[in-house]
């Protein structure tokens, strides 16, 4: 078993290595994720207060600067970073978990349930989602929480959509025949048959979210309505920012620079998993 | 008692245009180690006879009368979780395209592994230690290293020895094979053919063949149903059928048989199927049949017997007038 999904494994990686743009997707997403695991006990406290040095432009002392109360923006970026690995994967594992499930049973009871479920998508996708996003904000308060409900709440749709899309497809395909005449039961069929042969669009899709919801997470808490401050998010640092963009303009490009740069890397990479797991592409 | 018995089968399906009648009075027995072949063109009903065996026919669209009963228990009424435990243990179905009808998630030997593991109830390691048996038993080389390989690894012909494996992975009464030799090459056929004949004989399996290959049913079946728009129009044992066909039809698919000794055009039968909506009381052959006369299309011609065995349904067998 291992050694051979070892050599499946190492073809799709020799496929993809050969790609210089999903590559250096991948490098962004890999440097990303260390900044924000690692980051955080590297740089320091994000909340110690200099005021010897408040808008301080960038030194030695200050790679990346500091801000109106003297706090090191590096730090901050890099507590940043974790607040926004969180929103992203938390938020679209949870639209996946809930999604995937949802999706599966709709496309496979397509005669019953499938009906059902698609009318609720069409209202969920109808529902605005900053007026969402402003009514969880003011039912559980403004945190990370509010943040990772509301923007899995609004990943959900497309989640279900694209995996009954699938089901869809795979249910008619000669193996479930074959499962069915075997004498499998639905669950297992589900489960065994049509569930691993549904993923390859969902891990694509999963690349497209993570870097949506790091976007989604800096625009709610930019607006107030995610993580609120002192805790550092690269939204909460551009709020700060505008207030001194002709004083300190570092203060806006790091954070922007910040998210610009995971979104592309996520979005690279997700090319690049598109034409690997794509059995059409030409090897 | 056969160990399957059909009785007075007819099967239809309700689409948007109508109820489509695809088999028509269909009767057969089917004895342990018999190995049965359905022969006819495309639409004919062979395969939609075979699947009712084990329900495999789209449930909400099907109309299905008649009785099908193996081991003497009727299978048309049996409750769906029951019926789950026949197939895959006491009928099996081969189907005819290799290189879809296997998972390409999960490796051979675990597809092999869960029938055992659903059926037989045998754990992880007792399962995958049989299904090493049954790839050798179906003709693999190395089974010990296939079984760890994807499908995509294995080749057509491989491919379907696996399916084979699966099948009679649980010993099951009745194999059916739906065209298990169409997609695969000729050198590769009498190979899988030689699996079916071995089967019979080391486990005693009754098997369905559906095919239109003739060469097929002359090299394996011992006994034939020829079908033509849902009906059977002659069932014979088969050295009795090649000897001795009766029904026009059954005389236009052998001289329809491409040969090495004859040089020339291969000779085929005019016209076209009848379509499955209508069912006019006359021959369904009549139309396309040269010995056809004024009776054939005043009433449709019974099954009756030619000979010991030997049925046929036609007013002028052998085209005797």
């Amino acid at each position: 078993m291992t050694e051979v999904t070892v050599r499946r494994r190492g073809r799709l990686w020799r496929r993809f290595r050969r790609r210089p743009m999903p590559m250096a997707g991948l490098v962004l997403v890999v440097a990303f994720v260390l900044l924000a695991l690692v980051g955080p006990f590297v740089t320091g406290d994000p909340s110690a207060q200099d005021y010897m040095a408040t808008l301080a432009p960038p030194s030695g002392a200050h790679p990346m600067g500091t801000d109106d109360l003297g706090r090191d923006a590096l730090a901050r970026i890099a507590h940043g970073a974790q607040v926004s690995l969180q929103a992203g994967v938390l938020s679209t594992l949870l639209a996946m978990v809930i999604g995937i499930p949802i999706g599966l049973v709709a496309g496979f009871y397509r005669r019953w349930l499938d009906p059902i479920v698609m009318r609720l998508v069409d209202v969920t996708l109808a529902f605005p989602f900053l007026v969402f996003a402003v009514g969880l904000a003011a039912i559980i308060g403004p945190s990370l929480k509010g943040v990772v409900l509301a923007l899995g709440f609004s990943q959900l749709p497309a989640i279900i959509r694209i995996t009954r899309g699938e089901v869809l497809a795979v249910r008619e395909m000669d193996y479930v025949a074959a499962a069915i005449a075997d004498g499998a039961g639905d669950g297992h069929i589900i489960f065994r048959y049509v569930l691993p042969n549904c993923l390859s669009p969902l891990i694509v899709q999963a690349t497209v979210a993570i870097p949506a919801a790091i976007i989604g997470e800096s625009t709610l808490s930019f607006l107030g309505l995610g993580v609120q401050p002192p805790t550092p998010s690269w939204g909460v640092m551009l709020t700060t920012a505008q207030q001194y963009l002709s004083d300190a303009p570092w203060l806006a490009i790091w954070p922007g620079l910040m998210i610009a740069l995971a979104t592309l890397g996520f979005n690279l990479l997700g090319d690049g998993l598109r034409d690997v797991l794509d059995p059409r592409s030409a090897r | 008692m056969s160990l399957l018995e059909i009785t007075d089968l007819k099967v239809g399906f309700n689409t948007e245009d109508g109820l489509v009648q695809a088999v028509r009075d269909i009767s057969l027995t089917l004895d342990e180690g018999e190995i049965l072949a359905l022969c006819g063109e495309s639409g004919c009903g062979k395969s939609v006879t075979a699947m009712s065996v084990p329900r495999l026919l789209p449930p909400d669209t099907t109309r299905l009368s008649g009785s099908i009963k193996l081991d003497g228990r009727e299978l048309t009424t049996l409750p769906e979780p029951e019926m789950r435990k026949v197939r895959g243990k006491t009928v099996s179905v081969v189907f005819q395209e290799p290189m879809t009808s296997l998972n390409p998630s999960f490796t051979v030997g675990y597809q092999i592994a869960e029938v055992l593991r659903r059926h037989e109830g045998l754990s992880r390691q007792a399962a995958a230690k049989r299904a090493v048996e049954l790839l050798e038993l179906v003709g693999i080389p190395a089974p010990a290293r296939r079984m760890k390989e994807y499908p995509h690894q294995l080749s057509g012909g491989m491919r379907q020895r696996v399916m084979i494996a699966i099948a009679v992975a649980c010993s099951p009464r009745v194999l059916i094979a739906d065209e298990p030799t169409t997609a695969l090459d000729v050198t590769i056929q009498a190979g899988v053919l030689d699996v079916f004949r071995d089967l019979r004989d080391r486990l005693g399996t009754a098997i369905i063949l559906i095919t239109h290959d003739l060469g097929v049913v002359a090299d394996i079946a011992d006994k034939a149903v020829v079908m033509y728009a849902g009906r059977a129009v002659e069932q014979a044992p088969v050295s009795e059928l090649f000897a001795n066909p009766r029904h026009p039809y059954t005389l236009g698919l052998m001289s329809a048989l491409p040969s090495a000794a004859v040089d020339g055009r291969l000779a085929e039968i005019p016209g076209m199927v009848p379509s499955p909506m209508s069912d006019p009381d006359q021959c369904a052959f009549a139309d396309r049949c040269r010995y056809a006369q004024a009776d054939c299309r005043a009433s449709r011609p019974p099954l009756e017997h030619q000979a010991d065995k030997h049925l046929a349904a036609c007013f002028h067998p052998g085209g005797q007038s």
